[in-house]
């Protein structure tokens, strides 16, 4: 067993056990930050797979702000997790049964597949050999993100955008008791309009 | 060295998980969303591992793509939980019945 498969199975297994937790642990709290170590080390799988800026990213996107996103949201929201968690053990064989159909129809898949069919589609089910050191997987896919998928590239960027004014729109709201300016009649007023001169006599002084 | 077949499997059973994990949880809508995106991770995993023993970068870009647009579903639905909360003091899925569906 070389290196890599030792660094392989031990972040496949953290992923796994921690993904169990996810779905298993009665705490959200918890079961979010379980979902960032998911991320983790599937973002260490991903190294080992030499995707690195794939990586990065999961790590800095997801670990740093969608999950901080779910975290805020859990901790906001004062939710009953008592309530919530009942019915577990009434659903636990549906979703055993149905995860395990699932899993068997895919290992089934998996061992029966053909591997002379796959090698003449796919080249090889072994690695492709190492590239070399000053290879970098980054400006690899930056050179064809900006070139052949720069319409996809503009898409996402609008669907960004989309999500933030959707994002801001749904949860933005006016209180009652808060005073705001009104500047379009801030701008149009005249000096008539604030500033009354009256002419009186001046007083005598004693 | 590892293979394919080790991966796909890898992807296979976080997938099998995060399907149990949607029939466990059916009450906390929280829990479920972090479910689909335990999903679209393993999807992801798939995606990356045809891309490299292929050598071919097109995964690779799929899988950017992919996590773009699931930051963005991830953004809108906590913004809809919260307004949801907001207004109903509830996220449970058996209290969600206005539309009688």
């Amino acid at each position: 067993m070389t290196g890599v498969q030792i660094l392989f199975y031990a972040f496949a297994t953290m992923m796994v056990l921690s993904a169990l937790m996810v779905i298993t642990v009665r705490n959200p709290v918890r079961s979010a930050l379980f979902l960032v170590l998911t991320f983790v080390s599937c973002s260490a799988i991903w190294l080992i797979m030499q995707a690195e800026f794939l990586a990065i990213v999961l790590v800095l996107v997801y670990v740093g702000a969608v999950m901080v996103l779910f975290l805020f949201v859990v901790m906001m929201l004062d939710i009953n997790i008592a309530r919530l968690k009942e019915g577990f053990i009434s659903y636990l064989p549906v979703g055993i049964g149905i995860a395990g159909l699932f899993g068997g129809m895919l290992a089934y898949l998996l061992y029966h597949m053909d591997a002379s069919d796959v090698k003449t589609k796919m080249r090889s089910l072994y690695p492709p050999a190492s590239k070399p050191a000053d290879y970098s997987n980054t400006e690899e896919l930056g050179e064809v993100l900006y070139t052949v998928y720069v319409y996809p590239f503009e898409i996402a960027a609008v669907i960004l955008l989309v999500a933030i004014v959707a994002a801001i729109a749904l949860t933005f709201r006016r209180r009652s008791n808060t005073k705001y300016q009104n500047p379009d009649v801030q701008v149009a007023v005249k000096r008539d309009d604030r500033v009354r001169v009256v002419k009186m006599d001046s007083e005598d002084k004693k | 060295m590892i293979t394919l077949t080790q991966v796909l499997i890898l992807a296979a059973i976080l997938f099998s998980i995060s399907v149990a994990g949607i029939f466990l949880n059916r009450k906390n809508l929280i829990i479920l969303l972090m479910a689909i995106e335990l999903m679209l991770l393993s999807v992801n995993m798939n995606f990356i591992a045809f891309s490299y023993f292929m050598d071919d970068l097109a995964g690779q870009v799929f899988v950017f793509f992919i996590l773009t647009v699931a930051a963005a579903e991830a953004a809108i639905g906590l913004a809809i939980l919260v307004v949801l909360f907001r207004n109903k003091r509830t996220i449970n899925v058996d209290d969600l019945n206005e539309m009688k569906g």
